[in-house]
């Protein structure tokens, strides 16, 4: 029989063959991708061309000739284009580490409370997930940025906080440490601190998984990295000094400046990210079978311990990846500060230089690589830390 | 082979579409206005005397009125012309990109512009130049007197730099608060973030007009920079299309310095004066050079007016702006204002 039907299929086969078939499928759309590639870069070149317009990345060492109220480094309107990119760049992964930071925190306290017997707080951490996700992130910003600037003082009647920091609606000011001959031998007694805290939490865990032995660690480690550099202080004699803020002209001078502007987008992107962190987290607590909290229970752990030790490990697996994608959200969503006047990478690169140099091409170019490579980076960090979590079968 | 076949028509039919996008822009700017029946003129959002539109979305302004010149010049009609507002962060990638066709925008006429961003300044239909606005409470009468103070201004703006380089110059501290649109920038200085509120003289006047108490604010008297706002067009060549936006404004200067104005025109077309018989086209085929008609000037001056005529209208007495003509005036009257002439 198939002798017979090869012949017959043997002119046709080779179309209807799925290999070949699937291969020619993938030269076209090869083919397709390169030529659309191609029209679009030698279009964008001929026009470039065509209208006078330079094109290169050798704006990038020009002097800006612009100011940046807030700087992570000495920048000034000396400094150059490509200055004032990594100033952008720093100032958006400052306010979301911080965001980050903030918004996990929030996240999961406001997702647990969702959860919790207590009738008012569950239904407060309904209402807040409920309000916060379903209102456009750029509405909160803007109501955060009126909110921090409406009710605070003018400058000359600032609020001062007890230790010496003082709030108007030009930011919080705190006072800035001077350090002094010595006060390395605080910093080193700090890292030692960090150092034996990690030890000792390693060394306990082996020790409680031996014994069953439960050692205070949090309070331990906490005194540690309080009393080791507050011993350190007073051996070395108090080598740390405070410039405190202070009215001055105008403004207050001295001190270290909170920008309203970057207190605003803080608090948007970290209420925000919170409410959708939330929702994650009680996901992924609900998804952790009621047997176990049963056992727990049944062995006479106590809630907080149950939930810590038991729940929260097991929850982590479902959490992570949603997880990751908020992180990620939330660092894209920083370029929002664009309306409140945050200078971030999109507001000083992808707004000020664009504008100066008239290079658009090149600085969206790099400004879309820039957000690609955070995220990228940010999703193979929580990748490895989900494989870490992830369950291991023994 | 079938397959292979449709994607190769589809592939020759992409090329093509492209090619034909490619010699559309070759055409000249002129003939693509004339075939969209149309004038795509590059706008302010929102500048009281400058660009702005009302309520009905009619635009007004002095930015404005040279559009409609242009379009005066073009089809005989004011109203053909499409107001696109624009920030200062998209104007020039806008007219690069040939969103439009013409930008007069109170956009400052530098050298980095002109020479390095593919478009040409042409002609400057009002000298300003850069202030700075305060609360009277604040008790600064001179800018000199700002040090440590927070400065709200636009972001990719000649201001911008100015600022810097205004400080720097009399080294005096002071902290940039920028904004991407003007009235980001306008609502945060009235929110009191900053002290001081920087952007183009006329502007802080326009501006000031905006806010719930203007009479609590003061203009500081330092200019602090030349600010030639004036019209740009894509430099590729089109000689003729930046020939029609040049000289569109200097029709509207030569009308003012030989007393043609929309009231007169009448008369005027009758005039003895050669001068004016050559403006107006009487006895002049100028018009035909730059591929209008010859009466393309009368037909500005019919529409939109001389440049006097739309000045106090917009900016001038006849506005809440007040802005008296200054170095605005003729070159004949002591100002900067000086056409050559129309022969």
């Amino acid at each position: 029989m198939s002798m017979q039907s090869a012949p017959e299929t043997g002119k046709a086969s080779l179309w209807y063959d799925p290999k070949i078939r699937g291969y020619v499928y993938q030269a076209l759309l090869i083919g397709a991708v390169v030529y659309i590639g191609y029209t679009m870069i030698s279009n964008v070149s001929q026009n470039l061309a065509r209208q006078r317009i330079p094109f290169g990345l050798d704006f990038w060492d020009s002097q800006a000739g612009f100011d940046i109220n807030q700087a992570l480094f000495p920048y000034s309107a000396r400094s150059s284009y490509g200055d004032a990119f990594w100033v952008g760049l720093l100032n958006t992964l400052l306010v979301a580490a911080f965001g980050i930071f903030f918004a996990t925190i929030l996240g999961f306290l406001v997702g647990i409370a969702r959860l919790s017997k207590n009738w008012i707080v569950a239904k407060a951490a309904m209402v807040y997930v409920e309000v916060i996700r379903n209102l456009p992130l750029l509405l909160q910003l803007l109501f955060w940025y009126k909110a921090v600037l409406e009710p605070l003082p003018r400058p000359r009647d600032s609020i001062a906080i007890p230790g010496g920091a003082l709030l108007n609606n030009r930011g919080l000011y705190v006072p800035e440490p001077v350090f002094s001959a010595g006060a390395g031998l605080i910093g080193a007694a700090f890292l030692l601190a960090v150092f034996g805290s990690i030890a000792f939490y390693l060394w306990a865990k082996q020790q409680q998984a031996a014994t069953g032995r439960i050692y205070p660690i949090g309070w331990l480690s906490l005194g540690a990295l309080i009393g080791l550099p507050a011993v350190a202080y007073v051996v070395t004699g108090g080598p740390i000094s405070f410039n405190y803020p202070a009215m001055g002209g105008l403004n207050v001078r001295g001190g270290i400046t909170v920008y309203p502007e970057f207190i605003a987008l803080l608090l948007g992107l970290t209420t925000y990210t919170a409410g959708f962190i939330a929702e994650v987290v009680r996901a992924g607590i609900l998804a952790v079978s009621k047997g176990q909290w049963e056992a727990a229970d049944s062995l006479g752990l106590p809630y907080s311990r149950t939930l810590s030790n038991v729940v929260i490990p097991q929850a982590l697996r479902v959490i992570i990846p949603p997880l990751t994608s908020n992180y990620l959200n939330l660092t894209k969503n920083s370029s929002l500060a664009v309306v409140i006047g945050y200078p971030d990478l999109a507001q000083v690169f992808l707004g000020t230089v664009l504008n100066q140099t008239g290079r658009a091409i090149e600085i969206v170019g790099i400004t879309m690589a820039v957000y690609l490579t955070i995220s990228l980076l940010t999703s193979a960090f929580m990748n490895y830390y989900n494989q870490r979590m992830a369950l291991v079968e023994r | 082979m079938k397959t292979i076949m449709t994607g190769l028509l589809a592939g020759a039919a992409l090329a093509l579409t492209i090619s034909a996008a490619a010699a559309q822009a070759q055409r000249s700017t002129l003939d693509q206005v004339k075939a969209r029946g149309v004038l795509n003129c590059g706008s302010n959002t929102g500048l009281a005397g400058f660009g702005v539109p009302d309520a009905q979305g009619n635009w007004s302004g002095l930015d404005v009125d040279y559009c409609r010149a242009i379009a005066a010049a073009i089809f005989d009609d004011p109203s053909k012309v499409k107001f696109i507002p624009l920030t200062a962060q998209a104007r020039f990638t806008a007219l690069q990109s040939g969103e439009v066709d013409v930008l007069v925008r109170n956009s400052t006429w530098t050298m980095t512009r002109d020479t390095t961003l593919g478009i040409a300044f042409l002609a400057t239909n009002y000298y300003d130049g850069q202030g700075f606005m305060v609360r009277k409470s604040l008790g600064v009468t001179s800018a000199l007197k700002l040090e440590g103070a927070q400065v709200c201004t636009q972001q990719g703006t000649t201001t911008e730099l100015n600022l810097a380089d205004f400080f720097r110059k009399n080294n005096l501290k002071y902290t940039p608060v920028t904004f991407a649109t003007a009235d980001e920038t306008r609502s945060a200085y009235e929110a009191g973030r900053c002290d001081a509120f920087t952007t183009d003289a006329s502007g802080l006047y326009s501006e000031r007009l905006k806010l719930s108490r203007p009479d609590d604010h003061i203009v500081l008297p330092e200019v602090i920079s030349k600010e030639p706002l004036g019209s740009a067009v894509r430099a590729n060549g089109d000689s003729q299309w930046a020939n029609i936006v040049k000289w569109t404004h200097y029709a509207m200067l030569n009308a003012e310095e030989l007393g043609v104005t929309r009231a007169n025109l009448a008369q005027s077309l009758q005039s003895n004066n050669p001068e004016i018989r050559r403006l107006l086209g009487v006895e002049s085929k100028l018009g035909e050079g730059i591929g209008l008609t010859n009466d393309w000037a009368a037909r500005i001056i019919r529409h939109v007016g001389n440049y006097s005529e739309s000045f106090e209208r917009n900016v001038g007495a006849g506005s809440p702006l007040k802005i008296s003509r200054g170095v605005n005036a003729l070159w004949s009257n002591g100002g900067l204002q000086y056409a050559p002439p129309i022969r």
